[in-house]
């Protein structure tokens, strides 16, 4: 069970880490390395590997919206039909099914301010089940997936030291 | 001017400081010349130091140190060693195990007296030892042993003179542990010689594959022992200094009054800190663990690949791989190996004239950098058409 979590602790850290670094790492060879990552592969117990990207950096603005929705249930489709539904759209980043004064908490990326309330107006708000919608734009991102993006001083750690 | 005392002279200079500062004034450098470990304290720990010092304590304790904190060390010995220490006489919380190290040597030695020092060693022991007019007898080791004395070479070091012995395991520089049989056997020549024992386990918990074994639980062994622990390596708490001695009433008595003179106490809120570190700590402390234990197999094979013989380090976060196949002296090719490669690591020699031929390489760095450092020390073991 360690070699398993060995190889997604670090796999989940750096999709890119070679497989003979990772083989290093847990102690075994790189056969088994990459049987095992193939066969976590296969179970979907490793999704898909992905990239975290800073957009701004090469001058393409995205505008991010928390969309909070109700739903009612007398419309018969249920939570269910109603996330998966969401999901489809390309703009959706993430779909979650939340306890609390809501249901669904739904992420948008689009490319302007308008976009987005075009796509809230147009797409979310017209399915029969949503009761009602709050779009909360992202103003600033401090973390994402595990990963702090902002930068920050880590303190002087001494280059040597005994 | 009169002169400074006498008792500096036999401490070295220290021409190696030259070298760090140089390190140290360098950008860019891959440095596996750290002694401590990169992450910083986890925040849960932080965040019990700063709401210290937010609700006011910001004053004296006791010179004990906190009854809570000892209890919590004394909690903690007994359910992860089987050890048993009174938090009333038994323990004192000291800045640091620096700080422990050097009140022990005081209370514990006349002048002449010897103290055994197994090398490769610890850069502080002996000069603490000469601090308090003691001398420091070295028992060197070997590389084919895992840098691990045995019986019969300590035994053939003890005079009527010695009075202790320092043990440091896991070890830093050369990343040994000791099994427990291997320490039983030292235990039974310590009680034959009447030998007090000095167990640093500061690197108890980065113990990889095995358990670690606290001296003072072997049979007998807790009377004659002064275990000294803390919270730099386990909590990556070096900057709060904060650690702790365990032993004999008679002995921490007598440190605690040094400690009371000089030191008056440790920290306050780096005493809150390490309450939460016992408290609520063991989560964070094994990841960092797991972590380190990723990166020692992959810095164990970096070097094999790069040419450099290197036993199995299973404790601390360092390696002492051997250079002897590079023709060059430790210190020439770590001066090398920066100049050409811009990789930092410290010659062996500095740790014990046995660690001529060695480097000590430290771990307690990202994985990424130490895939660097090992194709650079690879290349630069390969321009020198070894």
């Amino acid at each position: 069970m360690t070699f398993i979590m060995d190889v997604l602790e670090i796999l989940e850290k750096n999709a890119r880490t070679p497989t003979d670094e990772i083989a290093k790492m847990v102690g075994r060879s790189v056969e088994e390395v990459e049987d095992l990552i193939k066969q976590l592969e296969e179970e979907r117990v490793i999704h898909k590997y992905k990239t975290m990207i800073d957009w701004e950096k090469v001058d393409r603005e995205y505008v991010y919206a928390l969309i909070e929705i109700n739903i009612n249930l007398s419309e018969g489709e249920g939570y269910d039909g109603v996330a998966k539904r969401i999901a489809k759209f390309p703009e959706v980043r993430s779909v979650r099914l939340v306890s609390g004064a809501y249901d669904l908490s739904v992420v948008v990326r689009e490319k302007t301010l308008k976009d987005v309330a075009y796509f809230v107006a147009d797409r979310i708000a017209t399915i029969e089940a949503v009761q009602r919608t709050v779009t909360h734009f992202s103003l600033k991102m401090y973390k994402e997936d595990g990963e702090i993006v902002y930068q920050r001083d880590e303190g002087g750690r001494l280059a040597v030291s005994l | 001017m009169k002169p400074i005392s006498k008792r500096m002279e036999p401490i070295p200079a220290s021409g190696i400081r030259k070298f760090f500062d140089l390190i140290l004034s360098t950008p860019d450098v891959i440095s596996l010349g750290v002694g401590e470990p990169d992450f910083v304290t986890p925040p849960h720990i932080s965040d019990a130091g700063i709401k210290a010092i937010e609700e006011g304590y910001t004053s004296y304790t006791s010179n004990w140190g906190l009854i809570e904190l000892r209890e919590l060390i004394s909690e903690a010995l007994k359910h992860e060693y089987g050890v048993d220490y009174d938090p009333h006489g038994e323990i004192l919380v000291t800045s640091g195990v620096s700080e422990a190290l050097d009140i022990l040597m005081r209370v514990l030695l006349d002048p002449g007296d010897e103290v055994i020092v197994i090398e490769p060693t610890y850069v502080s022991y002996k000069p603490c030892i000469r601090f308090a007019y003691g001398e420091p007898v070295v028992v060197p080791t070997e590389s084919s042993n895992e840098f691990k004395p045995t019986v019969e070479d300590i035994e053939v070091k003890i005079t009527d003179k010695t009075k202790a012995l320092v043990l440091g395991y896991p070890n830093n520089p050369t990343g040994a542990i000791m099994a427990k049989k291997e320490l039983e056997a030292i235990a039974n020549l310590v009680n034959e010689y009447d030998l007090y024992v000095i167990s640093d386990e500061i690197y108890s918990k980065l113990t990889y594959n095995g358990k670690h074994t606290c001296f003072s639980s072997l049979n007998g062994m807790q009377e004659r022992t002064i275990l000294l622990n803390g919270f730099s390596k386990s909590h990556a708490m070096t900057g709060w200094r904060i650690g702790y001695a365990c032993g004999n009433r008679e002995i921490i008595e007598a440190m605690m009054k040094v400690h009371q003179y000089t030191m008056l106490c440790a920290p306050v809120q780096s005493q809150l800190a390490a309450c939460e570190a016992l408290r609520n700590g063991e989560e964070s402390c094994k990841k960092m663990v797991d972590e380190y234990n990723r990166r020692r197999r992959l810095m164990v094979a970096g070097l094999e690949e790069a040419g450099l013989e290197c036993f199995n380090p299973r404790g601390a976060f360092y390696t002492f791989p051997s250079i002897k196949k590079s023709g060059l002296s430790s210190t020439v090719f770590a001066q090398r190996l920066f100049d050409e490669k811009k990789v930092a690591v410290v010659p062996g020699n500095i740790f014990g004239e046995c660690g001529e031929g060695f480097v000590r390489c430290a771990y307690a760095v990202s994985p990424e950098d130490i895939v660097e450092a090992m194709n650079r020390i690879k290349e630069f073991m390969e321009e020198l058409g070894v």
